[in-house]
């Protein structure tokens, strides 16, 4: 496949930023997306010029590190993560075009990398449960239904991509900080912060300057893992009870 | 009292003004359209007119009608608030962004259908409520008690062909407004379950077409009839 790319080019936060345009040839239909990456630059490292940073890391779809807005969706054009996308998705002689994530609470730190450490501020303000310390403690101890522990996995499965915000015409951050505060908030385990982990982590969530949620869907459409806003109605019913009823006046 | 300002100020708490506000909205047309097809009685407006003068003169709907006063702006302002709030999210736009693979054109356009509603209503309020309330209306009388006349200003207004035509399209874009926003308020309030959201979802479906259709239907109506 040979193929035109148009990508954003930026030298650090401050820099304006820009487009440019590259030629790839010879790329392989099985490649990855982040594969096709890499064989521009090492074109590029040969000619001496600067290669083009992104994030990644497991490349298997499991550690939320790859981002790129490929073609006007994020993770491109199927739902999965960037790195699980291959070159058969697109066709030959194809212009792709790929944008860093754009919000304001993820600023662009060059190139293609953005900063999504709003998103570990938002965990790190209620995102955590209080355990016992000292002996191991038994297997099923605590009673769990299975239909409780799926939702809750479900909800768990976020892996903090950052698609959501991404793809929300608002840059909102609903879905990311409702999957976590449902993961929780399901679990026995959950109970001990349930209230002031709904207060904290959405006061963060607008502390860092995500938008608010239109109930557009579009996060959904484009989360990689498929997470439901189900969990968004269960923020808001699990802010709202909280906010009524908690001691923090 | 710190907290339910700042509740209110959260960008959760801001949707759920919206959504509360949007279902009173939704509730009102309710009422509104069930008064409005008496206009569709063919005795030349008797019972509409009657209807109109027990809504002026019932004390507890004119509290309602304040409140549904404040609620509109209420609902118009907080979408401003919001609107501001979200663009300011993103200062640096995408080039190219396929936004019809993940979600509908109503879900992202409400501020714009808003807009569009906001102007029917100033020139709805204008025509109708505004002539009721301080024009000079013609009068009928039916069993002894005189009451304005207020089919009159009706019926005049829907032999034009122009302002027809404004109702029944501005009814269509209240359709898209309320495809998204009937469902959408529900799921802010938190209301979401595998039981309930699916029927939901199609009340709020049948909803939007079937209500701005009646109200469309009664200006066609009317204005055939002067054909």
């Amino acid at each position: 496949m040979n193929l035109t790319l148009k990508i954003w080019r930026q030298k650090n936060h401050s820099d304006k930023g820009g487009f440019k345009e590259y030629k790839v040839t010879d790329i392989s239909k099985d490649m990855s997306f982040l594969e096709m990456l890499d064989v521009l630059n090492e074109q590029l490292t040969e000619k001496g010029e600067d290669p083009v940073h992104f994030d990644h890391d497991c490349r298997e779809g499991i550690c939320g590190m790859c981002s790129l807005y490929i073609n006007g969706n994020p993770h491109g054009p199927l739902q999965t993560t960037t790195c699980q996308l291959h070159m058969r998705s697109f066709n030959d002689g194809e212009t792709i075009t790929i944008e860093p994530w754009r919000a304001k609470s993820f600023p662009v730190v060059k190139d293609l990398v953005t900063d999504r450490s709003a998103f570990d501020r938002i965990i790190q303000a209620g995102g955590y449960v209080s355990v016992n310390t000292g002996g191991v403690p038994d297997a099923n101890e605590i009673p769990i239904t299975k239909t409780i522990a799926d939702m809750a996995m479900d909800a768990a499965q976020c892996i903090g991509c950052g698609a959501c915000v991404a793809a929300c015409k608002n840059a909102s951050a609903m879905l990311f900080t409702s999957a976590k505060v449902s993961q929780l908030a399901l679990l026995p385990q959950g109970q001990v912060e349930r209230k002031t982990r709904a207060e904290k982590m959405v006061a963060q969530m607008d502390a860092e300057g995500f938008g608010a949620c239109t109930n557009t869907g579009a996060c959904e459409a484009e989360c990689p893992k498929g997470i439901s806003i189900s969990n968004i109605a269960r923020m808001n019913r699990e802010y709202f009870s909280a906010v009524v009823s908690s001691q923090n006046v | 009292m710190s907290w339910v300002s700042k509740t209110l100020n959260s960008t959760l708490g801001k949707k759920l003004l919206m959504a509360l506000t949007g279902l009173f909205l939704i509730l009102f047309l309710v009422v509104h359209l069930a008064g409005n097809l008496q206009l569709l009685i063919s005795d030349n407006g008797e019972s509409f007119n009657i209807y109109a003068h027990s809504m002026a003169n019932n004390p507890l709907i004119k509290v309602v009608s304040y409140g549904n006063f404040a609620f509109i702006l209420l609902h118009v302002i907080y979408s401003i608030i919001l609107t501001r709030q979200n663009k300011k999210s993103r200062p640096v736009g995408y080039a190219i962004s396929r936004p019809q693979n993940n979600s509908s054109w109503s879900s992202r356009n409400m501020g714009i259908l808003g807009t569009i509603l906001l102007i029917f209503i100033l020139v709805h309020l204008r025509g109708f409520w505004y002539e009721f309330k301080f024009g000079e209306l013609p009068t009928a009388v039916y069993e002894g008690i005189t009451y304005k006349n207020v089919f009159v200003i009706v019926s005049e207004a829907y032999s034009n062909v122009f302002y027809v035509a404004f109702y029944v399209i501005c009814m269509g874009f209240l359709g898209f407004h309320l495809s998204h926003g009937f469902a959408s308020a529900f799921q802010t309030l938190g209301l979401n379950h595998t039981k309930y959201s699916p029927l939901i979802q199609k009340v709020g479906f049948g909803f939007s077409i079937i209500v701005p259709a009646l109200f469309a239907l009664i200006p066609l109506v009317m204005y055939i009839q002067t054909l």
